[in-house]
């Protein structure tokens, strides 16, 4: 059964009048684990956020499990897992309570169970009982860890997730990370770091200026290539400077 | 939805920050009125009406801001936009925490309103927290809204307030009219006409709001 | 486009010039009110076209929230900018008015109540514009603003009417056009009206261009400044 897990064709988003994500055409088959490459300002966040029903495109569509998110997209978020550097965690409540309100709002069956379950397998256990506000970043980000995988998503999207992590959490989120691509768990990872890249993931694209400059599976090998080219693109002169494109742009206003 | 309330009242209980808010703002706001009229004076009675429902809509208009506020802080909103609810759902429970909020804020005020103002205790009691009631509500169904709109704009302390009291001017009129004429002993149906003009504003702005709510909150 | 633009302007002028005529040369003074009444002239004809102007920012605004596209925001913009001027206007042109015939500046009945109350919105439409500045999502808070209120003007002036006829101290019914014996008085007050229409429409589109210049501006800014 391969069935697709994302598919978009032409996406692009405009804040004001600058692009963000300049019409992208991906395809992820269900099972997969993909690195979303690029330097800062390419677009990857706001690709992530898009596919997680956080912002609206400007144009084309996305479809998640074969159905076309509209309308808000309620019933494709239910099967969706997000995690970004903010946690979304209430400050003022604990780790037990902020997860137990998730699992209720995504109707997880056994909330309880489940809550404990995961608190014990991100290695939160000692301070399950304490306000998160009193957490260091590293126990935060496990616990939004936790909070992503509750309702067991089929689609992973992590925004750079390693970042400010220790080596302690970072190993602890990649064998997460795994285990879940294992069991089956779609990932769609934006990333900086190439090791973690290909630690987790089989294939990778690389986004510049909002646009998908290279598609294709990631080892070790190629690992050279891949790099030369994210150095490549990423040096490219801004296509928006050209007149060509300029011309277009403004017509569209 | 329920379980939305619940975690709204539950943190609520752990910080207790917009209640206090709440309560001291309208407490202090009953004080410095109560400055504006001689102790002796009829007019005090007559008056206290609009006391009491500028307490209560001043408090409302900056506490409010208090419960998007919170939402803020770890980007819990976009935590809440990721759940497979309808953001029209959102709206509606966050609604009804701000109504239960600023209500349970009024069973003190109230009661020290009366103190204030001395005003007899037996009569209309009930008209008053019922018109307190309708009042809130619509007050709290426009506020939500507004609120979720000025936390995130740059002036949000005074975005607030500048937007919303124009708006809940009918509310404010009608409030006032009904306390005033229940306190003065006239039968509920008399102010029929307003109550109904509350409850039509009610009903009014909770559907414009859970149909706009989602363009306030999305990007 | 010019060709537009131009004769508008110029047709503008023309009636702008023929109502000032109107009022001050042509129609009689009023028996009763004096000469005062003509600001009675200019009052009237405000008063619609800031109605029609924020009207008009209501429907730009549900639209622009439906169905997106700027323009749609850049009007609600404009409507709500030249409206605000021509309802500080009737703000004060009604007390002019008011002080020599009734005696007082200012009189809470529903009509000019509600415009008050249609200023402070406005006010605070544009306020929240200029705060968040340009880009989608201030644009789409003014335009949840300009929604909810014009929803809300109705219920306003309905509870400000009732809130009037219990206070009848100071009870002073509006003339909302009545009385006009004279037809000269009457052709009068339809040259205003069209003379404030052709302004209104006239300043929308300049205001318009000015704000849609403006934003192509900042888009290259930012495209540039992105790189």
């Amino acid at each position: 059964m391969s069935q697709t897990a994302i598919e978009t064709r032409g996406l692009r988003r405009r804040f004001g009048g600058m692009v963000a994500v300049d019409g992208i055409d991906l395809m992820v088959t269900c099972g997969e684990a993909v690195a979303v490459l690029g330097p800062n300002g390419a677009g990857k966040t706001t690709l992530l956020r898009m596919l997680a029903t956080l912002l609206r495109p400007s144009a084309g569509t996305v479809r998640l499990f074969d159905r076309e998110v509209r309308d808000g997209g309620a019933a494709a978020r239910r099967r969706v897992g997000f995690l970004s550097h903010r946690s979304f965690l209430y400050p003022d409540l604990t780790p037990t309570e902020n997860l137990e309100f998730y699992a209720r709002m995504f109707g997880v069956p056994t909330p309880g169970a489940r809550v404990r379950s995961l608190i014990d397998e991100v290695g939160l256990a000692g301070w399950a009982h304490r306000p998160v506000r009193t957490l260091s970043r590293g126990l935060e980000q496990r616990c939004a860890l936790a909070r992503a995988l509750l309702h067991a998503p089929d689609l992973l999207l992590l925004d750079e997730p390693f970042t400010g992590l220790d080596i302690d959490a970072g190993t602890m989120l990649r064998d997460t990370l795994r285990r879940a691509h294992a069991g089956g768990t779609t990932l769609l990872m934006t990333t900086h770091d190439m090791t973690r890249a290909l630690e987790i993931c089989g294939r990778a694209v690389i986004l510049v200026h909002g646009r998908l400059v290279w598609d294709g599976s990631i080892t070790e090998g190629r690992r050279e290539e891949i790099e030369r080219t994210y150095m490549a693109a990423a040096h490219a002169p801004h296509p928006i400077l050209s007149t060509q494109h300029a011309a277009r742009s403004t017509q569209d206003s | 939805m329920l379980a939305l309330l619940r975690k709204d009242l539950q943190v609520e209980l752990r910080t207790k920050e917009t209640l206090a808010s709440l309560l001291l703002l309208g407490l202090l706001t009953l004080v410095v009125l109560s400055f504006a009229f001689d102790p002796t004076s009829e007019l005090r009675a007559e008056a206290a009406p609009g006391a009491l429902w500028v307490a209560v809509i001043f408090a409302g208009a900056l506490g409010l801001n208090r419960s998007f506020l919170a939402e803020g802080e770890n980007d819990c909103l976009q935590g809440l936009l990721l759940c497979p609810v309808d953001r029209g759902t959102i709206y509606l429970a966050k609604t009804a925490g701000n109504f239960v909020f600023m209500m349970i804020a009024q069973l003190v005020i109230v009661p020290i309103f009366i103190f204030f103002f001395n005003l007899p205790l037996s009569l209309g009691l009930g008209g008053v927290f019922l018109s307190l009631a309708l009042g809130v509500l619509g007050f709290a169904a426009v506020g939500t809204l507004f609120a979720a709109i000025s936390v995130r704009t740059r002036a949000r302390e005074v975005m607030l307030p500048l937007l919303l009291l124009p708006l809940v001017v009918p509310i404010f009129i009608g409030g006032v009219t009904v306390t005033g004429r229940v306190l003065a002993g006239k039968p509920l149906a008399d102010v029929a006409p307003w109550l109904n003009l509350m409850v039509g504003f009610d009903l009014i702005f909770l559907v414009v709001g859970w149909l706009v709510f989602e363009y306030a909150v999305e990007e | 486009m010019r060709r537009l633009d131009t004769s508008l302007a110029a047709a503008n002028l023309v009636v702008m010039l023929a109502a000032i005529y109107a009022v001050f040369v042509y129609v009689p003074t009023d028996k009763f009110q004096g000469i005062v009444q003509r600001i009675f002239y200019f009052h009237v004809p405000l008063a619609i076209m800031t109605f029609v102007a924020f009207g008009t920012v209501a429907v730009a605004s549900a639209l622009f929230l439906w169905r997106g596209g700027r323009g749609w925001d850049r009007l609600a913009h404009s409507s709500a900018e030249v409206g605000m001027l021509f309802c500080t206007l009737v703000l004060i042109t009604g007390p002019i008015w008011a002080k020599p015939i009734w005696g007082t500046w200012w009189t809470w009945d529903a009509r000019l109540t509600t415009t008050l109350i249609l200023w402070l919105i406005y006010a605070g439409y544009l306020m929240l514009r200029s705060i968040s500045g340009p880009g989608d999502q201030g644009a789409r808070y003014a335009a949840i603003v300009g929604v909810v209120g014009a929803i809300d003007i109705p219920i306003i002036n309905r509870s400000v009417y009732w809130w009037r006829t219990i206070h009848p101290a100071v009870l002073i019914t509006r003339e909302g056009g009545s009385g006009l014996g004279d037809p000269r008085m009457r052709l009068t007050l339809e040259i205003c009206f069209l003379a404030f229409l052709l302004l209104f429409v006239w300043l929308v589109r300049i205001r318009n261009q000015s704000v849609h210049l403006r934003d192509r501006l900042e888009d290259m800014r930012r495209q540039v400044l992105a790189h």
